[in-house]
């Protein structure tokens, strides 16, 4: 591969689909390839991942290429670091990008490390500075209260990228060729064993048109009910929506982390989102800095999710809601 | 069994539920500085230390807790102290300032060979100031030690490590042999509460500083963050206060101007 080509690793679920977040760095990926002059290339990994790959060649990658064997069923980061050790070796990219994910947040650091090069995890903007060829890497630090910009020498240039930061791609151009590599993938490498995987709750909130979302200020478990009504209501506007919380809220157990939205949560980037009774801690915006339009209803008028909201209502919640309920059928 | 000794790394860093407005940027120096905000233990790290006391409470063990920092980081560093953690020992050293996450990680992993037997390190997922959520996989790499990230649960069972590993739709069980490395999530749940008298007694208790001298190292590979800017996000918008002189009011009107705005449009 010549000298400026851009990698991305394409996540692909064990459904055998591709993940948003890969669309997003496909985007982001061709955007750095047409500024370095490069070509784009995504890595696929798995069992069963022939139709995604097919998929990532119609969506703007000129190659990728696919590790597939039956001993990547099941995600076991050994592995992984070790077949892409070998396949960044061998095809030395100039920029690798990885989604910010469980995924990345178990292979990224240890890849760095064994390609002797600095990773930048959950960067929010990335752009080439032209005068000496290295990524610009902003990420969110503090809580969010600061972005800033690291850059470093080494190669690849490594960034994980942050889910929601960058548009999904829209449409590929010409299809891009598909090219099997064999990582020589050796079980024994593993050593970690994975015992069982358990699912518990679906939660697509990263897909929800709509999300309504309850912090500390709903008080009551109870009253959650308020929150799960309006939400029913508004996925009549939206199609599809879903519950999301603060980290409190978690840590009182009234909802699974699947709910929760912010730094260590989900990133989201729904058409309305409805902040009821939060008050807007950084952690929890940074979640939150891709929705369309927010809509926040705290009783203190001092709360900093006024700060990010479009629409505020300083009142207690529960009245607030009703009302707006009724209102919004009668209206349409 | 043989006790276990369990290494946790832990950081103080600024209280990060710090409001926005309390946070300085010197965009000319690329510094922050904090007005009126704390120093706590970095909230991940006290999960950290949570797995670390859940562990020794069910299967006996010695907890060494490991922190870069300057020598006055002593009276909050202590706490962990006063939790339950046998040992503490603050790495101060000027070659220590400012590292990039891999110096970060080498120091320590220079550290953890120098107090030798171990059996478990827990790091905290990522710390709450730069959020660069490498050191736990970096110091795995250096030691050449299995590790497991996002641990919500663990539990010890015949020389194995038995680990719930968080998902983004639940979560995977998976087992690595002692010694291993794990990160936790703030899942595994909060530091247990201290009261304040624990707190000011601990302050009291030994505490060792090792600087660069202490521990085989080699200052020439130690490399700094490079910041090229920093500077506050603007994540203002004009919020658009609705009118009402009661919630029900205030209520019915948003109704009606997210309608009018076309926010909300036709049921589907």
């Amino acid at each position: 591969m010549p000298a400026n080509d851009v990698m991305i690793y394409g996540e692909v679920s064990e459904e055998g689909n591709i993940s948003t977040v890969t669309l997003e760095l496909l985007n982001v990926g061709r955007m750095l390839a047409r500024s370095s002059g490069g070509k784009l290339a995504a890595i696929l990994m798995g069992n069963g991942i022939a139709a995604a790959a097919e998929e990532v060649a119609c969506l703007g990658a000129d190659k990728v290429y696919t590790m597939e064997s039956p001993l990547l069923k099941d995600f076991l980061a050994d592995l992984w670091v070790d077949a892409l050790e070998k396949l960044c070796r061998e095809m030395d990219p100039y920029i690798l990008l990885m989604g910010h994910t469980e995924t990345a947040i178990d292979v990224a650091p240890r890849l760095a490390f064994r390609l002797n090069t600095q990773l930048t995890m959950d960067c929010t903007d990335i752009e080439l500075d032209i005068d000496d060829g290295l990524l610009l890497r902003t990420k969110p630090v503090f809580g969010g209260n600061v972005n800033g910009v690291f850059k470093y020498e080494g190669k690849p240039q490594f960034v994980t990228v942050r889910p929601k930061a960058f548009d999904p791609v829209e449409n590929g151009q010409s299809a891009g060729e598909i090219i099997a590599f064999d990582a020589g993938i050796d079980a024994s490498k593993a050593r970690v064993e994975l015992i069982e995987r358990v699912r518990e709750e679906v939660v697509e909130l990263d897909k929800a048109a709509v999300i309504v979302a309850g912090g500390r200020g709903i008080e009551e478990p109870e009253k959650l009910e308020d929150i799960r009504e309006l939400l029913n209501l508004l996925k009549g506007y939206f199609g599809s929506g879903e519950i999301g919380c603060t980290r409190p809220l978690v840590d009182m157990g009234w909802f699974s982390s699947q709910h929760q939205v912010g730094l260590t949560g989900q990133k989201v980037a729904p058409e309305l989102y409805v902040a009821v009774g939060l008050s807007g801690a950084s952690q929890h915006v940074a979640g939150i800095t891709r929705a369309k339009k927010v809509v926040a209803i705290n009783k203190s008028e001092e709360a900093p999710i006024f700060q990010v909201a479009d629409y505020g209502v300083v009142a207690e919640f529960e009245d607030v809601l009703a009302a707006f309920r009724n209102r919004l059928e009668e209206l349409k | 069994m043989k006790t276990l000794n369990i290494i946790a790394c832990v950081k103080k860093i600024p209280d990060p539920e710090a409001p926005p407005k309390a946070v300085n940027v010197d965009r000319e120096q690329k510094k922050v500085s904090f007005t009126g905000v704390a120093p706590v233990i970095n909230p991940f790290d006290e999960n950290a230390l949570e797995a670390a006391l859940r562990l020794k409470e069910a299967c006996g063990g010695h907890i060494t807790v490991l922190s870069m920092d300057e020598k006055n980081a002593r009276p909050v560093l202590s706490k962990v102290l006063a939790e339950g953690a046998d040992r503490l020992i603050i790495l101060d050293d000027e070659h220590f300032r400012d590292l990039d996450s891999l110096s970060v990680a080498y120091v320590l992993s220079r550290a953890i060979l120098e107090i030798g037997e171990w059996d478990l390190i827990i790091t905290g997922r990522q710390a709450g100031d730069w959020d660069s959520g490498q050191t736990g996989a970096l110091i795995a790499e250096l030691l050449q030690a299995p590790v497991v990230t996002l641990a919500r649960s663990v539990l010890i069972e015949d020389g194995n490590i038995i680990v719930e590993r968080v998902k983004p739709d639940g979560y995977e069980r998976i087992r690595a042999k002692l010694p291993a490395l794990i990160t936790t999530s703030n899942e595994v749940g909060e530091l247990r509460y201290t009261s304040v008298k624990q707190l000011v007694e601990a302050r009291k208790m030994p505490c060792e500083f090792w600087s660069a001298d202490d521990i085989e190292i080699d200052l020439e590979a130690l490399k700094k963050m490079q910041i090229v800017d920093m500077y506050k996000p603007v994540l203002q918008k004009e919020c658009v206060f609705v009118d009402g002189g009661s919630p029900q009011e205030k209520g019915k009107n948003l109704a009606e101007l997210l309608v009018e705005d076309d926010v909300i449009s036709k049921r589907i």
